[in-house]
Formats: C-alpha cells, sequence, structure tokens
C-alpha cells in the first residue's frame, strides 16, 4: 500500500528532471549551470590531537585560498574567478577519529551533501580507508597531504594526490644528509608506527645503505601514532647515541618528542633529521636547537621558494588573516586547489564546454603540470594520478629575533628527476639498481 | 515462537525490508553497520541477562573482523559465507579460550577481565604491523555472495538483514531452551541454582561462547560492509559502546538490541553534526538517566505500557469477576 | 650504561605516576567498594588543571619554581572540589544497587567527563613543559635525565607515606576502616558514614589528579588522553592486590618495569604486557599479591 503513491511521485520526478534537463540544454541553461557554485568538501583535522599544528592550518589554508578564487586575487594564470568562473563553495569535515568512522563519514558527505569534489584526509591510515570507498561511490577525489608510498599499489581511478609520497622526502633525506657530513657511521629511526612511519623508515634505511654501504643501523623504533609519551625510546637513543636520527614525526608528536628529547640532549648526541618539522619551528621558536636538519615534507613552509610569485602571494594574504606564519600542510592545501582549478580550466578548452563534466574533469587532471607556490608540479606518477615533486632541506642555525622565526641555512632542493622513482618502477626497485636514471646536481 | 509473537516479527521484518528503499543511501549504510554490531550487543544482552556485564565483547567483534580480513589477505577467500563462518568461528574460539579463565569470575571481576582481554588484542593488533597492518587496520575487499559483488550498497544491506533474521530466531530459541532459562535463573541466585543441581560454571560458560559467536559473525559483518578493519574494534570504550546500547534497548525481547543498535547509529550521526563537542556528555547523562531509573530499558518501558493497555482493554471490554474468583 | 638500569630508571618514572592513579582508585574501592571507571578522566582532569594553570602562572615571569606548587596545588583544589560534587551527586545515589548498575553508573560518570574535556578545551593542547626542565639534568651512567624524573618519584612517594599515616595512625584513618569492616556497626557508634565516604573519595580525587597534574610536564595534554588509564589503574591495582596501598606500589613497580621492558626488548609487546602481568598474577593468586583472601557471603 505504501509503494504505490512513491511509484507515482517517482514518475512525476522524472517527468520533472526530464523537462528540466530540455531547459537546461537550451540557451541560458548553461549560464545557470556555470553559475552554480562548485561544491568541495574539505576534510582535515579540526579537533585532536594532529588539529592544532596541522589540521585547522590546512583549513586555514583552504579559507584563505577559497575566498582569494572567489574574488578573482589570484595573481596569473589562477586569475579566473572561482573554478572556471564558478564560485567555490567549501563544506569542511573533520578528520577526527578511527579510519572506519571516516568512511562512513565520508560516505556520508558523498551521499548526503553531494559534493562535486572532495579534497582532503592528512593521515595514510584514513587515506588507505578512504581510497577504495572512493572508487567504489565513483566520487573525484583529491588526497592532498598523506604521504604513504602504499597508496597506489592498486590502481584507483577515482583518485589523485597533489603532493609528493614520503619516499621523495626520505630518499633527499638520505642524500642531503651524507651531503652535509660526508660520512654517516650509524643511524637510527624513531617513527610512528603505521603506513606513513614504517614506509619512511624503509625508504631511508634502504637509501642510506645503498649510499653509503658501510652504515650501521642501531635502531628502529615505532611508538605508536599519537602516543604522546616517549621517554623510553629517548633513553635508548641515548644510549646508543647513532650519528643520525631519522624520524617522520610530525605534528603535535614532533612538539612532544622534542620537549622531552631536547632538555635530554638528544639534538647534541646525534644529528637530528626531521621530515616534517616545519609545523615545529613556529610551537618551539626560540628554543628550537640548531644544528637539526629541517624538512617541510617538501619545497613548502619555511624551504619553499622565495621569489617564486604565487608563494609570496600566499604568504602575505594568510600572514594578513592569521597574523602567523603558514606551514606545509597550506602549501599541500594550495597544491590540491589549484591542481583542481587548472584541471578544470583545462578541460574547458579542451572539450569545449563550459561545464565539464567529472570524467573530463578527471581526464585533464591526469599527467597535468601545473604551477603552484612550491613551484612546478607534473601529475606524473602511478597512472598520472600521483604529483612528482621535489624535496628540500636545511639545517636550523638559531632564532633570529628581527623575522621572528627559526632561520635555515645549508638549503638545498632537489629536483623530482633526482629523487622520484620513475613511473616504470616501484620505490624498493629504484633503490636497488642504484636510482638508475637520478638526475642529481 | 509464540503465536502472539508472531505477527509483530513479520511486521518488524517487512519494515526492516522497506527501511532500505524509504531512507537516503548513507543512512541504508548506518542500518548496515548497526545491524552487524547488534549481534555483538545482542551478546551483551545474553549475559546482562545472566546477570553478567561484559565490557570486551568488542574483542570477539574485532576477532571476528580480523578473521575475515586475514582470510582476504592471506588465503585470498573473497565469498562472503566462508568469510561470516570463519568470523563466527573466531568469535567461538577466542571466547572458548578467555571464557576458561574468566568465567571463572563474576560481577566487577568479570567485567574488568573481558575489558583487559579487549585491550590485549586491541594492544596486539596496534603493534604488529607487520602482519595486521598495526592501527591502520586492514581492507575487507572484494568482497562476492555468489558470484554478486558486495560492500556498502543494498546487497550488503539485505545480506546482513538475512543473517542477523537467523540469529534473532536462533536467540530466541536459546533463551527459551533450558540452557538460556537457567541463564536467567544464575542472574537471581547462583548458588541456590547450584543447589539446585544445575552446572553454574557450564552455563556461564555456554552463554559467554554463544555471546562471543554472535559478536566474531557481527565483526566479520560489519567488516564486510565498511570494506575495512582497525584495531579500535577492540579498544574498551567500543565495548562500552555495545554495553550502552544494551542497557538501552533493555533484555526484554531479541529484537530491541538491532532497533536499539540502528537509533543509536543515526542519532549519534546527527548528534555529531549538530553538537560534535558535547555529544559524549548527552550520552553520559543518558546513560546516567536509564542507570538510575528505567535499568530495564526502553523495551520494559515498552513492554509496561503494552501490558498496561492490554490488562486495561481486558478489563474494559470483560465483565467483573465475581467475588471468590481469586481473581 | 646497561639496558637493565634503563628500564629500572625508565620504570620507576612511570611507576611513579602510576602509584598516584592507582592508589586513589584502590582506596575508593576498598572504602565504597565502588570500582570507579572514570578514575583515569579524574587524572586526565588534574592534568587539565596542573597544565593549564601552571602555564598561566608562569606567564607572570617571576619565581618559575613555583609552578610546582601550581602544579600540587591545582590537584589539591580539584580533589576538593570534584570529589565531593562528584560523590554526593552521583556516587551516593548508588550505594548498595547492583554492582552491574554501579559500573555502569561510573561508566556514564567517564562519558561524561571525557565529553567535558571535549566542550572545554576540544582542539586545544597545551604543553606545559618548562617545569619539566626547569631543574636541570642529571646523569646516571653516561645519559642525561631530567631532574624533574625524581620530583615525580619524590611526590609519589611523599603521598604513598602521607596516606599510609593518614589511614594507619591518625583518627580519620581508624573510622574508614571501621566503616570499611562494618557499616553497620560504625553508624551504630555514631560515626557520620557519610562523611567518611565523601572525605575518602575526594583524597582518591586529589591522589589521581596529582598523578595527573605532575605527569602534565612531560607530555602534550589533550582532550582524550587518558582514555585507556583507568583500564591500566585497574590492572595495576588487580595486580597489587584491591584496597591495598602497598599493593598499589607493588603493582605500580611491576607494570612501570615491565613497560620499560617492553620498549626495550620487546616493542611489540608494549601495550600487551601489562593484562598479561595482569592474568598471570589473577591465576596465582587472585586476591592480588598483597591482599588477604577474602570469604563469599552468601
Amino acid at each position: 500500500m505504501r509503494r504505490m503513491p512513491r511509484t507515482v511521485a517517482a514518475a512525476g520526478i522524472a517527468v520533472l528532471a526530464a523537462s528540466t534537463a530540455l531547459a537546461a540544454t537550451a540557451a541560458g541553461g548553461t549560464a545557470r549551470a556555470r553559475a552554480k557554485p562548485i561544491r568541495i568538501g574539505i576534510v582535515s583535522f579540526l579537533s585532536g590531537p594532529a588539529a592544532s599544528p596541522f589540521g585547522i592550518p590546512a583549513r586555514n589554508g583552504a579559507t584563505v585560498l577559497i575566498r582569494a578564487l572567489n574574488r578573482g586575487a589570484l595573481p596569473k594564470p589562477y586569475n579566473k574567478i572561482g573554478i572556471g568562473g564558478r564560485k567555490i563553495q567549501a563544506i569542511y569535515l573533520d578528520e577526527n577519529g578511527s579510519p572506519d568512522q571516516n568512511v562512513a563519514n565520508y560516505r556520508r558527505l558523498v551521499q548526503e551533501k553531494k559534493v562535486d569534489l572532495v579534497i582532503g584526509y592528512i593521515s595514510s591510515e584514513d587515506c588507505l580507508a578512504v581510497g577504495p570507498v572512493a572508487d567504489q561511490l565513483k566520487q573525484f577525489t583529491v588526497f592532498f597531504d598523506c604521504g604513504t608510498s602504499q597508496l597506489f599499489s592498486k590502481p584507483m581511478p577515482y583518485v589523485f594526490r597533489t603532493a609528493g609520497d614520503q619516499s621523495t622526502d626520505a630518499i633527499a633525506a638520505a642524500r642531503y644528509v651524507l651531503a652535509l657530513k660526508g660520512k654517516v657511521k650509524s643511524i637510527a629511526g624513531i617513527n610512528q608506527n603505521y603506513a606513513w612511519g614504517q614506509d619512511n623508515w624503509n625508504t631511508f634505511s634502504a637509501a642510506m645503505k645503498k649510499l653509503d654501504p658501510g652504515v650501521q643501523i642501531k635502531d628502529a623504533l615505532f611508538p605508536n601514532l599519537f602516543a604522546g609519551q616517549y621517554s623510553a625510546e629517548i633513553s635508548k637513543l641515548l644510549a646508543d647515541r647513532p650519528d643520525v636520527i631519522y624520524s617522520s614525526f610530525w605534528g603535535g608528536d614532533l612538539d612532544s618528542l622534542l620537549q622531552q628529547g631536547l632538555p635530554r640532549g638528544l639534538a647534541k648526541s646525534s644529528t637530528l633529521v626531521l621530515t616534517a618539522a616545519d609545523t615545529a619551528l613556529p610551537e618551539l621558536g626560540k628554543n628550537f636547537p640548531s644544528g637539526v636538519v629541517v624538512g617541510a615534507r617538501g619545497p613548502h613552509g619555511s624551504l619553499a621558494p622565495k621569489s617564486n610569485p604565487l608563494n609570496r602571494w600566499l604568504v602575505a594574504a594568510y600572514r594578513a588573516k592569521y597574523h602567523t606564519a603558514p606551514v606545509y600542510p597550506v602549501w599541500h592545501m594550495a597544491q590540491a586547489i589549484l591542481g583542481v582549478k587548472a584541471a578544470y580550466e583545462r578541460a574547458m578548452v579542451k572539450d569545449h564546454t563550459k561545464v565539464p563534466t567529472q570524467a573530463q574533469w578527471m581526464a585533464a587532471l591526469k599527467g597535468l603540470t601545473f604551477r603552484t607556490p612550491s613551484g612546478t608540479i607534473a601529475m606524473t606518477r602511478s597512472g598520472g594520478h600521483q604529483a612528482a615533486e621535489g624535496s628540500a632541506y636545511g639545517v636550523s642555525a638559531g632564532f633570529n629575533p628581527k623575522t621572528g622565526e627559526v632561520s635555515l641555512t645549508k638549503v638545498r632542493t632537489y629536483s623530482a628527476a633526482c629523487v622520484d622513482a620513475p613511473k616504470s618502477m616501484s620505490v624498493s626497485a629504484w633503490i636497488a639498481s642504484g636510482f638508475k636514471g637520478a638526475r642529481c646536481p | 515462537m509464540s503465536r502472539a509473537r508472531l505477527p509483530a516479527a513479520v511486521a518488524l521484518a517487512g519494515a526492516f525490508c522497506a527501511w532500505w528503499f524509504v531512507v537516503p543511501a548513507w543512512i541504508g549504510f548506518l542500518t548496515t553497520v548497526a545491524l552487524a554490531k547488534g549481534l555483538a550487543i545482542l551478546g551483551v544482552a545474553l549475559l546482562l541477562r545472566a546477570g553478567l556485564v561484559s565490557f570486551g565483547q568488542g574483542l570477539f567483534f574485532c576477532s571476528g573482523a580480523y578473521a575475515a580480513g586475514f582470510a582476504i589477505k592471506e588465503w585470498g577467500v573473497h565469498d562472503a559465507l566462508a568469510l561470516i563462518g570463519l568470523g563466527l568461528a573466531a568469535g567461538i574460539g577466542v571466547a572458548l579460550l578467555t571464557g576458561l579463565l574468566v568465567a571463572r569470575y563474576r560481577e566487577l571481576f568479570f567485567a574488568m577481565l573481558t575489558l583487559a582481554f579487549s585491550m590485549m588484542l586491541y594492544g596486539i593488533l596496534v603493534k604488529e604491523y607487520a602482519t595486521t597492518g598495526g592501527s591502520q587496520g586492514m581492507t575487507v575487499s572484494p568482497v562476492t555472495l555468489l558470484g554478486h559483488g558486495l560492500g556498502g550498497g543494498r546487497a550488503q544491506y539485505f545480506f546482513t538483514l538475512a543473517c542477523v533474521a537467523l540469529v534473532v530466531l536462533l536467540a530466541h530459541r536459546f533463551v527459551h531452551s533450558p540452557l538460556g532459562q537457567l541463564a536467567r535463573a544464575l542472574r537471581d541466585n547462583e548458588i541456590r541454582a547450584g543447589y539446585l543441581g544445575a552446572s553454574v560454571q557450564r552455563t556461564v560458560l555456554a552463554t559467554f561462547v554463544v555471546a562471543g559467536g554472535m559478536a566474531g559473525l557481527g565483526g566479520a559483518l560489519e567488516g564486510i560492509s565498511v570494506g575495512h578493519v582497525d584495531p579500535t574494534l577492540s579498544y574498551w570504550t567500543q565495548s562500552g559502546e555495545f554495553v550502552f546500547v544494551a542497557l538501552l534497548a533493555g533484555t526484554g525481547s531479541v529484537v530491541a538490541p538491532f532497533v536499539g543498535s540502528v537509533a543509536f547509529e543515526i542519532g549519534r550521526s546527527y548528534a555529531l553534526t549538530w553538537f560534535p563537542d558535547q555529544w559524549q556528555i548527552v550520552l553520559g547523562v543518558v546513560l546516567l538517566g536509564f542507570v538510575l531509573f528505567l535499568p530495564g530499558g526502553l523495551w520494559s518501558a515498552w513492554e509496561a505500557a503494552a501490558t498496561r493497555t492490554r490488562s486495561f482493554a481486558r478489563r474494559r471490554l470483560q465483565p467483573q469477576p465475581a467475588v471468590g474468583d481469586g481473581g | 650504561m646497561s639496558t637493565v638500569t634503563i628500564i629500572l630508571i625508565d620504570g620507576l618514572v612511570t611507576a611513579s605516576s602510576l602509584f598516584l592513579l592507582s592508589a586513589g582508585l584502590s582506596v575508593v574501592f576498598g572504602v565504597l567498594r565502588i570500582l570507579n571507571l572514570a578514575h583515569g578522566s579524574l587524572f586526565a582532569l588534574g592534568a587539565f588543571a596542573g597544565a593549564i594553570l601552571s602555564i598561566d602562572y608562569l606567564k607572570w615571569g617571576r619565581f618559575p619554581q613555583g609552578s610546582f606548587v601550581v602544579l600540587a596545588l591545582s590537584a589539591l583544589a580539584l580533589g576538593a572540589v570534584a570529589g565531593p560534587l562528584i560523590e554526593r551527586g552521583l556516587l551516593r545515589w548508588i550505594y548498595g544497587r547492583e554492582q552491574v548498575l554501579q559500573l555502569l553508573a561510573t561508566y556514564a560518570l567517564f562519558l561524561i567527563l571525557e565529553g567535558l574535556q571535549q566542550a572545554l578545551w576540544g582542539g586545544q593542547a597545551y604543553s606545559p613543559w618548562v617545569p619539566y626542565s626547569l631543574l636541570g639534568q642529571m646523569t646516571i651512567g653516561g645519559i642525561l635525565y631530567p631532574r624533574y624524573d625524581l620530583l615525580l618519584f619524590g611526590v609519589a612517594a611523599g603521598a604513598g607515606i602521607l596516606l599510609w599515616l593518614l589511614l594507619n595512625r591518625s583518627r580519620f584513618g581508624r573510622l574508614v576502616v571501621a566503616a570499611t569492616h562494618d557499616p553497620e556497626m560504625s553508624r551504630a557508634m555514631g560515626i557520620d558514614l557519610s562523611r567518611v565516604y565523601t572525605v575518602t573519595f575526594a583524597i582518591g580525587t586529589a591522589l589521581a589528579a596529582l598523578g595527573g597534574a605532575f605527569w602534565a610536564p612531560t607530555i602534550t595534554v589533550l582532550p582524550g588522553f587518558a582514555v585507556d588509564t583507568t583500564v591500566v589503574a585497574f590492572a595495576v591495582v588487580v595486580i597489587g592486590g584491591l584496597g591495598s596501598i602497598g599493593g598499589a606500589a607493588l603493582g605500580a613497580v611491576i607494570v612501570g618495569v615491565a613497560q620499560a621492558a617492553a620498549v626495550q626488548w620487546a616493542p611489540n609487546l608494549e601495550l600487551f604486557v601489562i593484562y598479561v602481568v595482569m592474568t598471570l598474577v589473577l591465576l596465582v593468586r587472585p586476591q592480588g599479591l598483597f591482599a588477604r583472601a577474602a570469604v563469599r557471603r552468601i
């Protein structure tokens, strides 16, 4: 009894939809569609341990960019309003919660809020869980930050990543530390116990063994993500005194590691190599020690190319609104938003349409080269879905009271050709081959 | 099944079937997951009936989920029936192992031991990155049922519903069986039941294993629906959630845990969007209210209201009994 | 510097905080016969109070050493305020009810207190690290350890001694013993039981808060960081024996050292080892290492 009125209603809706579609294809219909905003779901840590060092700066970066884009206030080539003339409407979602909860929230974001695109996900666990669901729901999704190299172990047609993965940073770190110190006798690692930390250590230790065959591995420690307390691990590292300690710790965990380790001389007994230290520089400020190898997950933050006009614009705009220097998640967010904008506008030209479909949009992003505040990004890895990005490192040299920032010396940038595995090889195979085909200065 | 209950049961089953077509897809997905969790909650309810609080149903739920994950990863098993069978077996196996120790205790120690065991599994899963994927968990896909692809959609919903219906029927039989009745007696006075000749230890262990098996089955179903399992399924707060819903739903009916679970999942999803920072406080206050004023759960209130209405109607419609009828 | 020495030192540092946490739980259970599932949340609230107040105090700029006093006072204040509030507002209504219901009531309290942290400080992290490095470092066997660890150990030991004196050498202690052994008779003798219960719970809360406040400088405090501390506290108390202070101390040392050993020798077992020890103790000596076996009343 309950089904009949639904059938009538369904038929009525179908008729209405058909007539609307007919009307829409007529002239003026595209103007209406073009005026419709592009809805982007943006997922980042808005609560919990990763929020204040990471997730909230990322969201702030999105806010700054989207507001400016909607006014057409960005420098060329991004001066068109919004995305292809359509204003951007952002819907923010909190990433805090287990991967299972993130899957449920993602489904709700896509099915209830009906977004055109999802940009998000900082934690590698969440990316690995959400990726297959994006394909299942056929939803165009761009991961802007998570770094696990396991992401594209199986191809995912609806998923893209506009930032480099951890292998870039790990290999660049190995090259940098050898260039800095000449020869390294022993290394140790303290990384978080999940894909991000494990991948990082595997890549770094393999690269070091290849580039410096006599190096000894003393410790490989993997405390849990968000554990917060590392005194026992620090004791072990202080006792074993490796030459180099490699850590991909990020956000609040990095802050805790430094707060607990620095007073005990962790930076003095070993050279610390921190691939994601950019966010800790403003947190610790004066108390950030010198002689630490600092990374920003790529040429971002304090290591971004200062002469790049997009970079200058981004830093000024972020500072003006939030009165603090932006950190590297902001660059990652910029890469994602500008990347999809460039892809959409390219699809408009290539497919001769004012409103590209999702398929056309994704096809345009695949293999695309576009300019960002960090430099040029080319989506050439993993079948056109993964960005090839370089990396950069510097050594901390004390707090500069005039700029209010920690200054970095001996800054070196590594191009993608030097530190990214070529299209045809996996990272481990490439390292085993001795970095075949790498073009390094 | 009693005659009076049959039409109600059929109506409920019909409602659940129609539900999928009436609600938006994301609520349908939540319902699938809620039904799977409902199996673990039913286990809690059965134990509550026997006077035992288990804060460790997450242990079996997680074991079942990871059994499915391992089967796909290590043995290439993709059939849904095989996976849930493995989940059931995992639940039963782990329950037997832990039950041998845990069933010796009651009340407080029983509750805290089950909690500790579930945290043990959590600890192992989180640290063993190489085999279990650590805190990032394992993917549980692709899964097929007789050739048809499953995972998050309509097919999965009805598959879960069918499994749940089967378990509900079996649970109903269990509750009315001699073993089930004995469990109820243990709640009142265990020592007296022992003096009457019943094997207290065996009854407790049996109920524990039944609850564990159900949870294991539910875990495998949940893993297939979400396509992913992670160690938080064994964290003690997950078990706490099961207890919360079991208490809310009450132990009066084998169907109540599922209705309660669906209401809880959907309610939580909305509450998290409306007041994400205050949600836990609301949850705590509601639970407190139930503990203090309505320990039989919502179902008992519903039943009480239904009984009052029925007896009121009966008295109104029938002539007054003569004095001496012993009414 | 041998690994064993590292394990012992790291273990004792953890044990100090664990003891403060568990002694409160043990005492509350011994007297009120309620296992407070929300006890870990009191530890967390103590950490927040200590962190926020010490950071505020240090903004003043003078006598940074006063931050230690601030940590202690904030914990005691929390105990004096939150303790009676919870005991009068909630626990009093569940005395004598089924243990199952009591457990569920304290679980509800856990949800409320965790929710409170999220509501008040969601998204905020506090890192009160100045007290941690204020006392400088000391060298033990070639490794630097912060002198703060000594302070933490001192606070735990001091609190333990004070607690023992209170329960065994003071008038209040005798009231507590009487109330525990025979509540009816005590009431008949004119002892105000409800006051004894309130004060005992306040003491338990203050101990947990003290543990949290002095643990805060070693970590970053944010909502939800102590969700599994109640479980660990329970393991410690089970190992040592419910209701025994000496048991809580011994249990804390065993658990702390076991965890430190796991980090050094078998990192994969770090989270698991506590419960293994607890299960072993339960198998061999179910009443715990210190307590005497109780007779079950029909």
